[in-house]
């Protein structure tokens, strides 16, 4: 695993890699660490797109030539907790998805669902999270003019990613269906139903109750 | 903490204000916002006056301040942004335990210098957690609403030991101009050469729409040597962000826990509390470690 570790101010360490399954194997090999009391001081572990930020160190040269020691074990496909989410496919904006993965609007929904997502980061909301799962050809492109008001529980697709909002907010992202499923409960623990590595099975179905 | 059945009736809430404390850390990954008081160095002292934990929940007012009732008798602090005090009319001294009586008013009136003004009650502001705080995370909408009028708060029991300091030494905000102390960002690298010097040169102004998410400046265009698009990434509290309009943005508590916009500079924790003190208006420079 090749890392390449830059400083984030005076407590932090942004630790860039290749893709998302090394952002998710560090991610493990931190978090398995620190079970065994390593860096007891790290207040946030926050993954990106292709980065893992550590934050809340004492000493981050420290911990960057620790770092660089590691051997970090690859994560198995099958490590992240399953969920699975009920999505009903009749989204809005099928049709443009439809247009540009040169498909019809029905299909949609069966390609979407037959694909597995991995939940890469959380952002923008507490709760959205942001899964990879569209390959290169699924890749979509934002809305031109993004909506003022999507509804919660909105499955939406936009870049590479797949989001579903927890609650009511502006969003560019492509619609594709509805899910009835609670992404974010403050009085659950955890209160985001999707973390990062969770894998995410969507689940077609006819209906779904309003949240 | 546990009520005392004491409360606190909101005359005039202010243009903002809202119940802070420690906020949400160790939850970024969620996309949890760090949440907590803006002028932390503000919030402790406005605590230890009253002899409160420094985290103890508190009221953060923005530039117009705030009017509260008591129904019983507690001890109170106002820190932070300086502004008039009075007591039932009467002048109190700011920044000083003050004792307010049973159905006395306290006023803080507007700021004449800084932003926020923090007021600490001995026993602390009760008021629900979320996610093991009382902090109201104006991004996320997560704690309680800001204050409006007729609200009522609770008052904490005190715990433990009461020791007030009568006297605690402070930096006042800054008054005109601010310079705050810069670390390397993660992505200093994507400045040009004459964009780090512009850094550590130039002179910016705090626009009016800076607010608990950021404070955003306006000045010389910072320039970069790359435009790439990057994948979004964690960002910890007083990141730098340069826009592709040349403007920058900086940090604050209730920052989004993730960004796509390259971090050039991190923000030294010490000066974030003058980031939250700094008007519109404020003349910012950097000073680069």
């Amino acid at each position: 695993m090749m890392m390449q570790i830059r400083p984030a101010g005076p407590t932090a360490l942004l630790v860039e890699l290749a893709d998302l399954d090394e952002v998710l194997a560090l991610s493990a090999e931190v978090a398995r660490r620190r079970a065994g009391g390593w860096a007891p001081e790290l207040v946030d572990v926050v993954p990106g797109g292709r980065t893992l930020l550590l934050d809340g160190l004492a000493d981050p040269a420290a911990v960057a030539d620790q770092l660089a020691g590691w051997t970090v074990p690859p994560v198995p496909a099958t490590a992240g907790e399953l969920v699975e989410i009920a999505c009903c496919y009749d989204g809005p904006d099928l049709a443009d998805v439809a247009e540009q993965w040169g498909t019809t609007p029905e299909e949609v929904g069966q390609r979407h669902a037959s694909m597995p997502h991995t939940v890469a980061f959380c952002g923008f909301s507490p709760g959205f999270a942001y899964l990879a799962g569209l390959d290169a050809a699924h890749a979509v492109s934002r809305r031109r003019t993004p909506r003022t008001m999507v509804p919660a529980g909105s499955v939406a697709v936009g870049g590479p990613y797949t989001g579903i909002y927890p609650r009511p907010s502006p969003g560019g992202w492509q619609l594709i269906g509805r899910t009835d499923a609670v992404l974010w409960d403050t009085d659950r623990d955890p209160a985001a139903l999707l973390r990062p590595g969770c894998r995410v099975r969507f689940v077609p179905v006819s209906s779904v109750e309003q949240p | 903490m546990t009520g005392t059945g004491r409360r606190i009736i909101v005359r005039r809430p202010g243009a903002l204000t809202t119940v802070q404390d420690g906020g949400r850390p160790g939850l970024a990954h969620l996309g949890v916002p760090r949440s907590g008081a803006l002028d932390r160095a503000a919030h402790a002292r406005a605590n230890r006056l009253v002899g409160n934990a420094p985290s103890m929940p508190v009221l953060e007012t923005t530039l117009d301040g705030v009017s509260l009732r008591f129904t019983a008798g507690a001890v109170v602090a106002v820190t932070g942004a300086v502004a008039p005090v009075h007591i039932d009319g009467r002048p109190a001294g700011w920044s000083e335990p003050l004792p307010v009586g049973a159905g006395q008013t306290l006023e803080v009136g507007r700021a004449v210098r800084g932003v926020r003004s923090y007021v600490a009650v001995g026993g602390g502001v009760l008021v629900p957690s979320v996610l093991g705080s009382s902090s109201r995370d104006v991004l996320s909408g997560l704690g309680p609403a800001p204050l409006a009028a007729g609200d009522e708060l609770g008052i904490g029991a005190h715990h433990g030991r009461f020791v007030p300091v009568d006297l605690a030494p402070y930096p006042l905000p800054p008054d005109g101009t601010a310079e705050l102390v810069l670390w390397p960002g993660p992505r200093h690298d994507w400045l040009s050469d004459a964009g780090a010097a512009t850094l550590a040169a130039g002179r910016w102004t705090v626009s009016p729409d800076s607010n608990r998410v950021a404070l955003r400046l306006v000045g010389p265009p910072v320039q970069r040597s790359r435009h790439d698009e990057l994948p979004s990434e964690g960002i910890v509290l007083g990141s730098v962000q340069s826009l592709p309009d040349g403007g920058l943005v900086v940090f604050l508590a209730d920052h989004p826990t993730t960004g796509g916009y390259p971090v050039v500079a991190v923000v030294d924790p010490p000066s974030l509390d003058a980031c939250a003190q700094a008007r519109p208006g404020t003349v910012v420079s950097f000073r680069l470690r």
